[in-house]
């Protein structure tokens, strides 16, 4: 199983703070989850999780889309930060 | 590893106390440098009604602890307070305190700033800004980049 949290604008945009997906051998890659995500909800989805300036994270550190997934993960997307 | 207080919290926090604890005990401290940021009543042409701060629980603290590692890599540094407010905050509240204890006053006050402009850029927290127009989530200044970035350099 994977955990994938939404924050902040992201979250609004998709009408969804996270979602459980259970983990398979195509989801090798960040890359990879992020398609199959889009590949299962409606076309917005795309837009948000592929726009020029969306962070992702994996277990709570910065990755690439490159970054590798094994199961149990915690993956987040989100957009620029803005606290202090 | 430096002596740390870190806190998330809703609640308001009190600068005296907070600076007071991180003295205490530190007979090498000679030097306290605190930061304290406010909700602003006004954001360009926009007037706020009120600021409401997001958080990715856990990360944000990782994230923070890591900064003040960082920092305490790089000057001698005997205590870091930050405490940073999530939620609904009016104009005028307190958002963020960070307070930094040496024994001398150059080291306070660079890694002060350091901290702040690695958690205004770093730290995963989101503000949205309600005003008579409506709602907007505050997007990303690259002033605050390039602050963070001319410690890199």
């Amino acid at each position: 199983m994977i955990k994938v949290l939404f924050f902040a604008r992201i979250r609004e945009q998709l009408g969804c703070d996270g979602l459980e997906i259970g983990f398979r051998e195509n989801m090798a890659n960040l890359a990879a989850l992020q398609a199959s995500l889009i590949a299962a909800h409606e076309p917005r989805w795309e837009q948000v999780l592929n726009a020029p300036n969306v962070i992702r994270a994996v277990n709570q550190q910065l990755a690439d889309l490159d970054h590798p997934l094994s199961d149990g993960d915690e993956v987040a997307f989100f957009p620029p930060v803005t606290g202090g | 590893m430096v002596r740390r207080v870190l806190s998330i919290q809703q609640q308001d926090f009190d600068v005296a106390r907070l600076q007071q604890e991180l003295v205490a005990e530190e007979p090498e401290m000679g030097a306290v440098v605190s930061f304290t940021g406010y909700v602003r009543g006004r954001s360009g042409d926009r007037e706020v009604s009120s600021m409401e701060l997001e958080h990715y629980p856990g990360m944000t603290e990782r994230s923070i602890e890591g900064i003040i590692d960082q920092a305490a890599a790089r000057w001698p540094l005997l205590g870091v307070t930050v405490v940073h407010r999530v939620g609904v905050l009016t104009p005028g509240s307190r958002i963020v305190y960070v307070g930094v204890g040496s024994s001398h006053r150059g080291s306070a006050f660079a890694a002060a700033e350091y901290i702040m402009d690695f958690l205004k850029t770093g730290a995963p927290f989101w503000k949205k800004e309600t005003g008579p127009t409506g709602a907007c989530w505050v997007e990303a200044r690259n002033s605050d980049e390039t602050a963070a970035r001319r410690w890199r350099d």
